[in-house]
C-alpha cells in the first residue's frame, strides 16, 4: 500500500519525501482534532457530577 | 497490503491513546482557556453597566477594596455567567462557568458548570460547580493538589469572589449531600457561604467523585485598582 502510493508520487525523492510528510501532517490533524474527540466521547463517557 | 492496513490501524490505535492521556487536554484545555481569557478582558475593557457597589475600604489590609458582594441572578442552561480562577493550578489556569451540569450543553463545550439551584457566588449557602478530570480540557486535572488556604476565585462582570480552599473529600457518585446548604448536614440551617467543586475520581474511572470544599473570603468590586490580592499574590 505504501509501496505503492511512493511509485505513484512524482518527482525526485525528496519531493515525494515532502508530499508524504505533508498528507502524514494532514491525517494527524484530522485525527487529533476531529476523529478522536469524537472517538473518545463514545468509548470513553465521563461522569464528574453527584447525582 | 493487509499487513500494512494493520500496523496502520495499531498505530491509530496507540496514537489515540496517547492523544487521550496527554494531548487532547492540552488542546482543549489551551482553547478554554483562551477563551476565558477573551471574555475577562471583555470585562475589563468595557465600562460598568450598573453604577458600582459602595465600597467600603477594609481597614488594615492592603490591595483593592472589598464590598458586601452582589449575588448574581441563576445563569440559564450553558449561560456563562463567570469564569474561575486557581493561582494554585496555574497562573493562566482560568475556565468558563456556566449554568448546568449536563455533558452535552455545559461541561463538555463550555468548561465547569453550576449545579442549578445551589447557591450563587458570595450567596450564604453552598455555591456548587462540577468540571472534567480526564477529558475535554480537563480542569480539575489537579483538584486534590489544592492545599488549605489556596484561593479559588470566581471573577464575573462585577468583580472577584474570592474563596479559600478547605478541604477535600471522596463520595460515591450518589453523594448529593456535598451539594446541601451546608454540605453534608441537611439538619443544619446554612449561615456560611461556601463553594463546592465536584469531578470524578480515579482521575479516569468514575466509582468515586472528588469533592473540594472552600469558604468564602471576600468580594471586590471592578474598580480601576484592578484584580484582588489572592490573584496577584500568586499561590501562597
Amino acid at each position: 500500500m505504501y509501496g505503492a502510493l511512493w511509485r505513484v508520487l512524482p518527482g525526485p525523492w525528496w519531493v515525494r519525501l515532502l508530499i508524504v510528510l505533508v498528507l502524514a501532517a494532514a491525517v494527524l490533524y484530522g485525527l487529533f482534532f476531529y476523529v478522536f474527540p469524537w472517538v473518545s466521547d463514545i468509548v470513553y463517557p465521563q461522569e464528574v457530577t453527584v447525582e | 497490503m493487509l499487513g500494512d492496513l494493520l500496523v496502520t490501524a495499531g498505530v491509530v490505535v496507540l496514537l489515540f491513546v496517547v492523544w487521550q492521556l496527554w494531548i487532547g487536554d492540552a488542546i482543549i484545555g489551551a482553547q478554554f482557556k483562551d477563551e476565558a481569557s477573551n471574555l475577562t478582558d471583555e470585562w475589563a475593557n468595557s465600562a460598568p453597566a450598573a453604577p458600582a457597589p459602595s465600597v467600603t475600604p477594609t481597614p488594615g489590609t492592603t490591595g483593592p477594596a472589598t464590598a458586601e458582594p452582589p449575588v448574581l441572578d441563576q445563569p440559564g442552561d450553558g449561560e456563562v455567567f463567570g469564569v474561575l480562577r486557581v493561582p494554585r493550578l496555574g497562573a493562566d489556569w482560568q475556565f468558563k462557568l456556566a449554568g448546568g451540569v449536563s455533558a452535552s450543553v455545559t461541561l463538555d463545550p463550555i468548561g465547569l458548570g453550576h449545579y442549578p439551584d445551589t447557591s450563587m457566588p458570595g450567596q450564604v449557602g453552598n455555591f456548587a460547580i462540577a468540571g472534567h478530570r480526564g477529558s475535554h480540557g480537563a480542569p480539575f486535572a489537579d483538584l486534590p493538589s489544592l492545599r488549605v488556604g489556596d484561593a479559588v476565585v470566581v471573577e464575573t462582570e462585577g468583580g472577584w469572589y474570592t474563596y479559600r480552599f478547605r478541604n477535600l473529600e471522596y463520595v460515591r457518585p450518589d453523594g448529593v449531600e456535598v451539594l446541601l446548604p451546608f454540605p453534608q448536614a441537611p439538619q443544619i440551617e446554612a449561615t456560611d457561604r461556601v463553594i463546592t467543586m465536584t469531578t470524578c475520581s480515579p482521575r479516569y474511572g468514575f466509582s468515586e467523585r472528588a469533592i473540594a470544599y472552600g469558604v468564602f473570603e471576600s468580594f471586590t468590586p471592578r474598580t480601576d485598582a484592578g484584580p484582588p490580592v489572592s490573584l496577584t499574590s500568586g499561590a501562597a
